[in-house]
């Protein structure tokens, strides 16, 4: 017998135990604002930034610009972006002497070190993003992959302010992450962070120091 | 990289004098307890909700060990279809040399590690580097701990045990160009730079799992730092290990047991990554492991779990809450212990994972008080199974049924002789009063050193009349 | 956090029986004759059964089940009349009313029988508060002290909660908190042989807690707890610090029969 064999044999020998229900989720609900409202909204902005992120408004129009601004302001010099979707074409034409705008197009271990080393921050989009927690969703993919939320020590990420769940059981549902889930599913609730020495707080552990927020209103809406 | 622990003492009374003697430590340890409780409490502001939760998250976690070996067959069929090769490990070394297998077949040089408990349980790094590999830890915490050549003293903060002034002489002392400066930011990015660069050579990343989801064979991670996924995104070979308890079986079990999880651990609201693997790269995309492993080892699980009270311990979350809050670990610190697992659930944990003969020690150390399973997230009976596991251990080694496979290691005849006599004296009301009458007519005889007792105690002293001696006529009941 | 089910009281009955613990019997007989005269005060009946012994717990915790059932089921019989059963002692009445169900629960006969006595069983001051509806003037001078409450009794019998109620209503008596009230006293019966060190590390804490929270008397409805801390308070060690204000203690039954008798003994 294997050692597979042989463990799942001694579980099943196991006398069984009290018959257990499929726990019912049902009546479980997080308290937050409802969908749509200007609150739940307000609650998201609250926990991102008590989280240390930055969150900005932005519209449809004008988050490149806003984006290019933060990035002068913060001295980036090299914009990791996607490869394939209409905001990073938006982007790439911002691209200048100052601000390069490169593409993620090669497999990373074709250039690690320079993804590691030569980068100043990284560009995504989320999916969506969790009011209970104040949490993105991202799920990368070959147009936005993994790294590019990771390595860069400072990450944009580009929401749509209606994309907003109230907690994450309701994001898996509503988004069916359970039959379709991609190769890597990420929450990201804040840029990287420790309390590893004497439960002092410091950012920038391993990934991100800064994880900043365009939230995009559409233009009915948009304050 | 050295491992080499610092000489600890080989007896758990030993090691708990020398623990309690570190007058620094102590209160090192005390104040990050008084920490974490507090934010812990701040997490849970409604005590109903709280309630409601842990109701919830036990249920989750019976659910899953009720229906164990299907969950983990269907685990591991989506895995499969997803692309992850799954392995069963029994023992340590079995976890180990499958370690070791997927090692050599990529020649690997470097493993980065995240954090994982169960790679401390099979002693991983030790094996490594018995063939030549480095195992690099790259949390924070667990970094600094091997730095110094010693081990995790607490299974969320494994450094909890050291100050700043410690840290920065130990990066100091081991780190080439590094000039002393206690200032935190500066010692995280020390830590920073250096991982960075190995993140970047590694040829393996190893990681721990929070939970795997039998429903769509996910491997769910949760951690702060981001070193965790590092680890599992950027070397070509990506080994998750983890025990066959961890399983859950639906997705949106993972989403309550979270709320949950961070709340209780550290007292915060959520982790900032929660990462949901579901499998290698796949063609066309630029990143990720090209091969994700999955070892599930048993090594004592199988066993708690024959017994049916003794499988509650297998619900248990790896919170650390119960060691937050147990007076005997703020006493002591993780070290002393001498088990990857310490606290409550190491004792209730060790005794499977390594017999009596280690674990005994644990299980007797612990005043039933009760903090720890107020605090468990899932609702685990933490002082119930320490007298169940107490009364395992001194049981009659002939007896018929053995819930462990060591069950009577701790018998005594002498003591089973003393509670035999015990019983005899409390249980036959005339002995009792008869006893009683005696040593409260000779109590002034009583000696003024009692053993372990007058040890940092005044003597106890039997009152010169008993209560039943006193009592008015019109309270006797004869 | 305690979300164990909220108990029904009954209304004040006319008798009670008294299960005065051995540690009581033994150690601090007084306590069991404070507790009858506040009692009695009460219009009530004390019947204190001469047969009664242990409740077994030692042997319970001990991992010794076989011996903790031999001691319980002589207690059984000791209790023919459906009275209350008053117990002096938060971690006996635990013991009682929580796990003697479990101690017998693959003995169906004697199962019905521990959870009908479970039942009946009420600690002190539960039994004070919640039955009794305890309310006497404060007849002596201002003090300062501070409460301890068993773990047990805190975690299965509320009691943190009737001893604070009780301490509260008396006008001149401070109840001051004090750090990690919440916290084990490390007496934890046998353990505090097996592990006389940590034992003693965490009675120590407590002592200099309660010392800090500027209370000389402690109170505390355990005499387990209660011997702990009194006797680190006095012990080997406290003797050698010069400086520390002195710690006394008694049981609550004593503490509030002092405070309210009419003449003050
Ligand atoms: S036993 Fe409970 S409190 Fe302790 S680590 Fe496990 S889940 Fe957390």
């Amino acid at each position: 017998m294997s050692a597979r064999e042989r463990i799942l044999a001694r579980l099943s020998q196991a006398s069984a135990s009290e018959p257990q229900p499929l726990p019912n989720l049902e009546h479980w609900q997080p308290r937050v604002p409802p969908a749509g409202s200007a609150e739940r909204l307000a609650l998201f902005k609250e926990l991102m930034r008590s989280a240390h992120a930055e969150v900005h408004d932005t519209d449809e129009q004008t988050w490149p610009e806003l984006l290019l601004d933060l990035a002068r302001q913060k001295n980036v010099r090299t914009l990791l972006v996607g490869n394939g979707t209409d905001s990073v074409a938006r982007l790439q034409s911002l691209d200048s002497e100052t601000l390069h705008v490169m593409s993620y197009q090669r497999p990373a271990e074709q250039w690690r070190a320079a993804l590691f080393e030569q980068v100043d921050a990284g560009f995504t989009q989320a999916k969506s993003a969790i009011a209970a927690t104040g949490s993105l969703v991202l799920w990368p993919s070959s147009q936005e992959p993994r790294l590019l939320s990771l390595v860069p020590p400072i990450h944009f990420v580009l929401l749509e302010a209606h994309a907003l769940h109230a907690d994450l059981r309701e994001a898996m549902r509503v988004e069916q992450w359970a039959t379709q889930m991609p190769t890597n599913a990420l929450v990201i609730s804040g840029p990287s962070k420790t309390a590893d020495i004497q439960q002092t707080l410091a950012y920038g552990a391993h990934g991100p120091k800064e994880l900043i927020v365009l939230l995009c209103h559409s233009r009915e809406v948009s304050p | 990289m050295s491992t080499v622990s610092r000489t600890v003492a080989p007896d758990f009374s030993e090691r708990s004098r020398q623990a309690i003697g570190d007058e620094a430590q102590r209160t090192g340890i005390r104040g990050a307890m008084d920490f974490l409780q507090s934010k812990r409490k701040a997490q849970f502001p409604d005590p109903q909700e709280l309630s409601d939760l842990r109701d919830l998250g036990a249920a989750i976690r019976r659910y899953a060990l009720a229906n164990l070996p299907e969950l983990l067959q269907q685990l591991e069929a989506r895995l499969t279809a997803n692309g992850v090769q799954v392995h069963w490990a029994e023992t340590p070394e079995q976890a180990n040399a499958l370690m070791l297998e997927i090692a050599a077949r990529h020649q690997a040089r470097l493993m980065v590690k995240g954090k994982s408990m169960v790679s401390e349980e099979v002693e991983l790094n030790h094996a490594m580097q018995a063939a030549g590999i480095e195992a690099l830890e790259t949390d924070m915490g667990e970094y600094i701990v091997q730095l110094a050549g010693e081990k995790p003293s607490h299974i969320i903060m494994p450094a909890i045990h050291k100050t700043k002034q410690q840290i920065a002489t130990l990066f100091t002392e081991k780190l080439p160009g590094v000039s002393y400066n206690d200032n935190v930011d500066v010692l995280i990015q020390i830590g920073r730079e250096v991982l960075r660069k190995k993140f970047a050579a590694a040829d393996i990343g190893l990681s721990g799992v929070n939970f795997a989801v039998a429903e769509t064979g996910t491997l769910y991670l949760v951690e702060n730092e981001g070193n965790g996924r590092m680890c599992t995104t950027v070397p070509r070979v990506h080994v998750a290990i983890t025990g066959i308890e961890k399983v859950v079986a639906k997705l949106e079990h993972v989403a309550l047991l979270n709320s949950l999880l961070p709340r209780s651990a550290t007292g915060q609201a959520v982790e900032t990554y929660q990462n949901f693997i579901n499998g290698p790269r796949k063609p066309g995309e630029l990143d990720g492991p090209e091969e994700v492993h999955l070892i599930l080892l048993d090594n004592g699980r199988t066993q708690a779990y024959a017994d049916p009270q003794l499988r509650a311990t297998l619900q248990c979350i790896r919170c650390g809450a119960c060691m937050n809050h147990c007076p005997v670990y703020a006493r002591i610190g993780g070290h002393a212990y001498g088990t990857t697992y310490p606290g409550p659930i190491g004792a209730i944990l060790s005794p499977h994972l390594l017999g009596f003969g280690a674990a005994y020690p644990l299980v007797t150390a612990s005043t039933l008080c009760g903090a720890c399973a107020d605090v468990c997230p899932v609702r685990i009976p933490i002082p119930d199974l320490l007298i169940r596991l107490r009364n395992e251990a001194q049981a009659n080694p002939q007896a018929a049924r053995k819930a462990l496979r060591d069950s009577g290691a701790k018998h005594h005849l002498l003591l089973t002789l003393v509670w035999r006599i015990w019983a005899l004296l409390y249980g036959r009301p005339r002995f009792y009063r008869w006893f009683s009458w005696c040593a409260s007519r000779f109590g002034a005889l009583a000696p003024r050193h009692q053993g372990a007792w007058t040890h940092t105690r005044a003597p106890l002293i039997p009152a010169p009349r008993r209560l039943r001696d006193l009592l008015p006529q019109q309270n006797r009941l004869d | 956090m305690n979300d164990h089910k909220q108990r029904e009281y009954p209304a004040k009955p006319a008798d009670v029986y008294l299960f005065g613990t051995c540690l009581v019997d033994q150690f601090v007989p007084a306590a069991g004759l404070d507790a009858i005269r506040l009692l009695e005060r009460e219009g009530i009946r004390v019947h204190f059964p001469m047969q009664q012994a242990c409740c077994g717990q030692p042997a319970y915790t001990s991992g010794f089940p076989e011996e903790a059932r031999a001691v319980a089921l002589r207690q059984f019989d000791l209790f023919p009349q459906p009275w209350p059963i008053v117990v002096l002692s938060g971690s006996c009445a635990g013991m009682m009313r929580q796990h003697y169900p479990t101690l017998f629960a693959h003995d169906a006969p004697r199962l019905s029988q521990a959870q009908a006595l479970a039942e009946r069983i009420f600690e002190f001051t539960e039994f004070l508060v919640q039955v009794v509806g305890f309310s006497r003037p404060d007849r002596a001078g201002p003090t300062t002290v501070a409460l301890h409450t068993s773990c047990s009794a805190r975690r299965e019998m509320d009691v943190h909660v009737t001893g604070h109620t009780l301490l509260g209503a008396l006008e001149h008596v401070q109840v001051v908190k004090h750090g990690h009230e919440e916290e084990c006293c490390g007496f934890g019966g046998l353990f505090s042989l097996r592990h006389p060190d940590i034992s003693g590390a965490i009675a120590n804490d407590k002592v200099q807690e309660i010392r800090k929270a500027g209370a000389q008397h402690v109170v505390s409805a355990d005499c387990g707890c209660l011997l702990n801390i009194l006797g680190r308070a006095t012990g080997p060690e406290a003797s050698s610090s010069a400086g520390e204000a002195s710690l006394t203690g008694e049981h609550i039954a004593s503490f509030l029969w002092h405070r309210t008798a009419e003449v003050n003994v």
